[in-house]
């Protein structure tokens, strides 16, 4: 079935951007303090722009070039624990390199804002989109959002600082967007004045900065009479974030005309069946459950944008109603559940709905109009749905 | 025994301000035996002081005073290099003048 263009308001302010570079706007408008990363496909356009941006003058970002996407988040957790606005970007090996640093960061509650581009973990080595390295961070202590499109990765990235920076949340915040369908895929973008990104994101002021004249000890030893409570801190970082998401997306939407909801309803009325998705697969199914909708079929969608937190309650209120739901993850858990699954089934604990997890999509393998379709004609009958179907694999 | 803070008592990421800062009394980590010194056979050598790898050996005024039992780990080093036998480990659980010090004027207070 033929794709529509997109539904973005047009604006004396669009310009044709790939996802990347759409990222790498946002980056320049905020002008972070620094900026260290290390290239990786299909990371590296983001920070090939950014770098470009800052060689021409436009913001006044340290950009720190490293040996490895370790030293990359070792040197980002120095930065912002000095009290500097800090971000990075990466991939896939990248993000796994950096995961040890990655729960440091979140534990020592540094906001730092992470611009990744989702690709498949090796091995096999593949370079092309699926949701496993943002699924390996999933027990960071990150605040995660997965993004449909260029606009959205933009957008969100605006929003990131404010989030991380928040006084009641103060973690990293990692916004992704797929690897190549977004990030080298050029669609209309529209992007927010330079000024009115600065006003919106503000100044930023970590509670204890290193060079700020307090003797402090960041990131102690925490033997077990401490380690507990340090991770309760976590926990609750992690709550006000969904709070705060949700205030922001309010702010973002009276400046942008644009608002973004933990978890987004599409044609959820009166559905009977609903699939729930992340990602840039997410714009293909909405416009399949138009398709289906036009023949007369109840069917809707519900896209989780934050992963972390799990926007569980929202889901639960938004599905009330709906018989069945297939659960389209784009990542495995080996001997498991499927992670989004893993999460809808337990958000959704109690409910009378049928539940199927359907895996697709991985390593980049497409995903069509006609598959999706496909999985709403399975929704029509319970028989075999709880065993878990992988979408588009050759037996 | 320290009262323990709550999640919602502690800096953000559990930093330690210096201001707030309550001194790690590692001693408390002593298993067994503690050190204590006979003052009349101490000559100054000052060779405890030397070796004590957790700073534990306190002097006054240029000369042996006694032992700091809030870091002293009872390793026994002072023990081992003391060349006259003035410092010996003894049971935890022993009473002691003040920084272990026997003969001394703290003894005779």
């Amino acid at each position: 079935m033929p794709l529509k263009a997109p539904k973005i308001a047009p604006s004396a302010r669009m310009r044709l951007l790939t996802g990347a570079e759409a990222a790498a706007h946002a980056m320049r408008q905020i002008n972070p303090d620094v900026v260290s990363v290390y290239p990786i496909t299909p990371q590296t356009p983001i920070i090939q722009t950014f770098a470009k941006f800052v060689a021409d003058g436009e913001t006044d970002t340290e950009i720190i070039n490293v040996e490895s996407e370790h030293s990359a988040m070792s040197a980002a957790v120095g930065a912002a624990q000095a009290g500097a606005r800090t971000m990075t970007a990466t991939a896939s090996q990248g993000l796994a390199l950096m995961i040890e640093i990655v729960y440091i960061a979140a534990s020592m509650r540094l906001p730092i804002v992470m611009a990744v581009g989702n690709r498949a973990l090796s091995g096999p080595i593949n370079i092309h989109c699926d949701h496993a390295d943002s699924m390996l961070a999933r027990d960071s202590g990150m605040v995660q959002i997965l993004t449909e499109n260029a606009q959205e990765a933009y957008d969100l990235m605006v929003m990131a600082p404010r989030l991380a920076e928040h006084p009641e949340v103060m973690l990293p915040v990692l916004v992704s967007q797929d690897g190549f369908t977004i990030t080298h895929s050029a669609e209309p973008v529209s992007l927010l004045p330079d000024e009115e990104v600065r006003r919106f994101v503000g100044d930023y002021r970590i509670p204890y900065p290193l060079l700020a004249g307090e003797v402090v000890t960041q990131g102690p030893f925490a033997m077990p009479d401490y380690y507990f409570e340090i991770k309760a801190q976590q926990v609750r970082a992690m709550r006000a974030a969904a709070q705060v998401f949700d205030e922001l997306s309010e702010a973002y939407q009276a400046c942008s005309g644009r608002r973004y909801q933990a978890v987004e309803g599409y044609r959820l009325d009166d559905a009977d069946r609903a699939l729930i998705l992340m990602g840039s697969s997410a714009g293909t199914a909405k416009e399949v459950v138009d398709e289906l909708r036009a023949k007369g079929e109840k069917v809707g969608l519900a896209q989780v944008r934050l992963f972390r937190p799990f926007p569980a309650a929202a889901l639960r209120e938004m599905l009330t109603g709906v018989g069945a739901v297939a659960v389209l993850d784009r990542a495995l858990s080996f001997g498991g559940t499927a992670p989004l699954f893993a999460e809808v089934a337990a958000g959704l604990f109690g409910q009378t709905v049928s539940l199927s997890s359907q895996v697709y999509g991985l390593g980049g393998r497409e995903l069509f109009p006609e598959q999706i379709a496909a999985v709403f004609h399975d929704l029509e009958s319970t028989e075999g749905l709880e065993q878990p179907r992988f979408i588009g694999l050759r037996g | 025994m320290r009262e323990l803070k709550s999640s919602h008592q502690l800096p953000i990421g559990g930093a330690v301000l210096a201001r707030s800062a309550e001194p790690p009394h590692t001693g408390g980590w002593r298993v067994g035996e503690k050190p204590r010194i006979q003052l009349d056979s101490c000559v100054n050598c000052m060779l405890c002081w030397i070796y004590c790898p957790d700073n534990a050996i306190k002097i006054k005024d240029e000369a042996l005073w006694g032992f700091d039992y809030d870091y002293c780990k009872g390793c026994g080093i002072c023990q081992e290099v003391c060349p006259t036998g003035a410092i010996k480990m003894i049971a935890e659980d022993l009473a002691l003048p003040p920084f272990g010090r026997i003969g001394g004027e703290a003894d005779a207070a």
